[in-house]
């Protein structure tokens, strides 16, 4: 066994056009905690730097996406960069902001606690679940309940996260055919990936609980409980628990 | 003032050029499928290029209007009358009070755009007055228009077009209109095959040379499952020689997906923030008004182009626009 010396983080940036409108950042390296944290961290920086005609930044699990606007960013340029194009005048503004990104590491997301209420009426994919993985329901709660996942990035539907960190005991291919309805705050699990549907919606994952917070709000801001690079952990709670959270949060 | 919807159409909703910013969040961008069509109706009307205006899609809606209203419509044709008599495209209308505003279905293209002067009177819901379907978010309720709804708009200055306002006063004509109209990018009412311009993406290394050579030289057909959110298409299948597993990164209007069933989706204005699938490419902006207006069964090929061309014409394109917008600011006062 050799001990590797601890060296700085040095993740391959490379940048790739999206389309005309868009860049993607990628972070290099697998998908990982440092990965996503370092995505946010990123995109949060190429916002902070309001470089004319950049739209917004997107972060993903192990990348970043840059919406911008080609004539702005064109309009912006100085007059010696007549003859450079969007793409690339972007690209050189994005760079800088990489290289002051500085190689601290990034504060560990928040951790929030999710109250689930497991199986029933709550979860009617538990008892599936247990029985393809020849788990006792209850050990399924505890395995799920065990880890701290983190939030990969949010996609699918406003404030749907993808949390990574699943049991690998856990891990089930999504359903075959999608339910037309699984109902808001629907705690599932799809393949390696466990998350939570903010709203009402089809869905393909397998349902094992449901909380009553609230993921998404348009009033709120922001209007996402989760942030990419935010912690999770769930806790089992009892229907009456349940039910009594979901009055109050009301 | 408010238009009543007296029928509502098969899928009108209010749309302005999306929700920017909160995709992190998974909340999609939205907006109009028809740019060019939309901020050349608001040019028209004076106002701001990203005001909301309403998308009508396929059947158009019919209504009554409660004050004199200045209003444009561009994009696809919908026999839109008023009271019953043809309503010119592509320029600007003073309509009467009392009015009706009548579109019918629609015969070439697939969505028209209706801007009115001063923009519709919906709120900013995170930014936008895009409608998302789905999110039950932001336009008009989140939601389509329905019959029996009164669509508010805001106070306009109606005196844009001085003449104009002088005939309704003298006439007792329903509306009045210049004889002149804006230039349209009418290519996609004419019948196809049309050439779809892309930028080839991250994955289209992933397939073998001889299907990306299909790929290009291949009709496709737009497919009958498509909406708002993407165009699936119908026609050679796309099976990648490598792993086709990716991880999900962000997407965006025109990244040209391929799920294990090898039969392409493009992603359209209200597309999912992230895609986990592989990508062949990026459909260039400038194309991207001419697929919007592809209705199912439309035919079309696709064509690569290098990145700095298309951004060469995306820039030509805001230009043209621009002159629009001046040329319409001089006529305005006369």
């Amino acid at each position: 066994m050799t001990d590797t010396p601890p060296r700085p983080r040095a993740p391959r940036i490379a940048f790739f056009p999206l389309g005309d409108r868009a860049l993607v950042i990628e972070l290099g390296g697998r998908v990982s905690e440092s990965g996503a944290a370092l995505a946010r961290r990123l995109a949060d920086a190429i916002e902070a730097a309001r470089i004319p005609g950049v739209r917004e930044a997107v972060s993903a699990f192990s990348s970043v996406s840059v919406h911008y606007d080609p004539a702005r960013m064109k309009a912006a340029a100085a007059p010696d960069q007549a003859g450079i194009g969007p793409y690339q005048l972007l690209q050189t503004h994005l760079q800088v902001v990489c290289e002051n990104l500085g190689e601290e590491e990034a504060a560990p997301g928040v951790l929030v606690e999710v109250p689930v209420c497991y199986g029933g009426d709550y979860g009617e994919d538990l008892g599936y679940l247990a029985l393809a993985h020849e788990l006792a329901p209850a050990k399924v709660v505890e395995l799920h309940t065990r880890p701290v996942y983190y939030v990969g990035m949010l996609g699918f539907m406003p404030g749907f996260p993808y949390l990574v960190g699943l049991d690998q005991r856990l891990v089930t291919p999504r359903r075959a055919t999608p339910r037309p309805s699984v109902p808001r705050g629907s705690v599932a699990i799809g393949g390696q990936h466990t998350g939570i549907y903010p709203l009402d919606s089809p869905g393909g994952w397998h349902v094992i609980g449901r909380t009553p917070l609230a993921l998404f709000d348009q009033t709120r801001d922001p209007p996402s409980l989760f942030q990419a690079g935010d912690r999770v952990r769930f806790v089992s709670v009892t229907p009456e628990r349940y039910e009594q959270l979901l009055a109050g949060a009301a | 003032m408010a238009l009543k919807v007296l029928r509502a159409g098969i899928l009108s909703t209010i749309q302005d050029l999306g929700r920017w910013g909160y995709q992190r969040f998974g909340v999609p961008v939205s907006g109009v499928m028809d740019e060019h069509s939309h901020r050349l109706a608001n040019i028209l009307v004076g106002n701001d290029e990203g005001a909301a205006t309403l998308e009508m899609t396929l059947v158009g809606p019919g209504f009554t209007l409660s004050a004199d209203t200045l209003l444009a419509v561009c994009g696809a044709d919908f026999e839109a009358r008023v009271n019953g008599e043809a309503l010119p495209k592509a320029r600007p209308v003073l309509v009467r009070a009392g009015s009706a505003l009548d579109f019918g279905p629609c015969r070439r293209g697939c969505r028209a755009y209706l801007a009115v002067a001063g923009g519709f009177g919906v709120d900013l819901v995170l930014g936008s007055r895009s409608t998302f379907l789905r999110g039950a978010l932001g336009g008009w309720q989140g939601r389509a228009l329905r019959r029996g709804d009164l669509l508010p708009t805001r106070d306009a200055d109606l005196a844009l077009y001085p003449s104009l306002l002088r005939k309704l006063r003298e006439t007792r004509a329903a509306m009045a209109h210049p004889s002149w109209a804006a230039t349209e990018r009418v290519e996609a009412l004419m019948p196809g095959p049309h050439l779809v311009r892309f930028v080839r993406g991250r994955h289209w290394n992933r397939y073998p040379e001889e299907a990306r050579e299909t790929f290009l030289s291949s009709e496709y057909r737009v497919g009958s499952n498509s909406d708002r959110q993407a165009y699936r298409l119908m026609g050679p299948s796309m099976i990648a020689s490598e792993a086709s597993d990716v991880v999900s990164a962000g997407v965006t209007f025109g990244t040209i997906q391929v799920p294990p069933d090898g039969e392409p989706i493009v992603l359209m204005a209200s597309r999912q923030t992230t895609g986990g699938y592989p990508r062949l490419g990026e459909v260039i902006a400038a194309d991207l008004p001419l697929l919007a207006q592809m209705p199912a069964g439309a035919r079309l090929r696709f064509q690569a182009v290098e990145l700095a061309a298309a951004q060469a014409l995306l820039l030509e394109r805001e230009r043209e626009l621009a002159r629009m917008h001046e040329a319409l600011a001089m006529r305005a006062c006369t």
